[in-house]
């Protein structure tokens, strides 16, 4: 296995799980609050169809000439992973509030009990819908960094099985605790996938415009470190100006 | 129909361009300038990380206002 395909494997791994907790928080909050069958019922509704959305695109992201891929993909996955980036430095410097787990699923908790009465018999449709496009929405994330990461590197299996590990791992985690992965260091791992996403946008995106980098793929050794260091200095930037400043919600 | 439509370019938009579209923009900016410059002959493999770097401070610099 390349250094690129471990860079491939961690950053599917970390974004996957940080996006299997957001989703499971959600089919936890509607199923305990309403109706277990009907919340896993929706999430694994959403997930069939990540797999067909999957299996669609797949191929056809692969069939496209390496060049363009290269440049599509990597411009897409630059601008994907300046957003990650951005919010994970407002985060980290206190300008935006962190993502709290434990208050996502109060508040989904307590929409749920606004909500109609549980049906007798037969699927609660608001538990069913809530899960559905929870895991759906959360999913697709997952299914575009896969699809991109895989395609450029060649080794679509390869993501595939480490957002299935990613995912596999959170649920039985989920399962294990029956409650949210509060604990899970989601605004980190957040922060880690968006400096991956960033580095292999530039790189790919570079290369695909006609860039040739020194060193080749051992470029991108320089590129992963170069970008954590600028978004930490970026941090401790607004940290240091921070004061007076209010909280952005953006 | 046409309200579905809207609604799914919408998302589509949210999720790919995202808070900020000026960085959306300037990322496909990048891309233009590295390929009309690597198709001169010249060195363009350090537009992107410079244009990575300054789109993100430029985009924290609007957002912490």
């Amino acid at each position: 296995m390349s250094g690129a395909d471990v860079g491939l494997a961690l950053s599917v791994l970390a974004a996957c799980a940080v996006e299997a907790v957001e989703a499971l928080t959600i089919v936890l909050a509607v199923g305990s609050t309403r109706s277990w069958r009907s919340a896993l019922s929706g999430a694994g509704a959403a997930l069939l169809v990540l797999a067909v959305v999957t299996a669609a695109l797949g191929p056809a992201v692969t069939a496209l000439p390496l060049g363009v891929l290269r440049v599509v993909v990597g411009g897409l996955l630059l601008v994907f992973g300046l957003q990650w980036l951005r919010k994970a430095i407002l985060r980290a410097s206190g300008l935006k509030a962190l993502h709290d787990e434990a208050a996502a699923f109060e508040a989904e908790q307590a929409a749920a009990r606004g909500a109609t009465g549980v049906p007798a018999e037969g699927l609660d449709a608001y538990s069913f819908t809530v899960a559905f496009k929870g895991v759906l929405l959360e999913g697709l994330e997952v299914v575009f960094i896969v699809l991109t990461f895989g395609a450029n590197q060649h080794n679509i299996p390869l993501a595939a099985a480490a957002a299935a590990v990613a995912v596999l791992g959170v649920g039985l985690a989920g399962v294990a605790a029956h409650a949210p992965l509060a604990r899970v260091p989601e605004n980190t791992l957040k922060f880690g996938v968006g400096v991956m996403l960033t580095s292999f946008g530039i790189f790919w995106g570079g290369e695909g415009a006609g860039a040739h980098w020194p060193g080749g793929d051992a470029a991108l050794l320089a590129i992963v470190p170069a970008t954590l260091v600028c978004a930490l200095g970026m941090v401790r930037a607004l940290r240091r100006g921070g004061t007076g400043r209010t909280a952005v919600r953006a | 129909m046409i309200s579905r439509v809207r609604s799914v370019a919408a998302f589509v938009w949210d999720f790919v361009v995202g808070d900020d579209w000026r960085t959306a923009v300037g990322v496909a900016a990048a891309l233009g300038v590295t390929a009309i410059v690597a198709e001169a002959g010249g060195v363009a493999w350090w537009i992107m990380p410079v244009a990575a770097v300054g789109l993100l401070a430029a985009s924290l610099w609007r957002a912490a206002g």
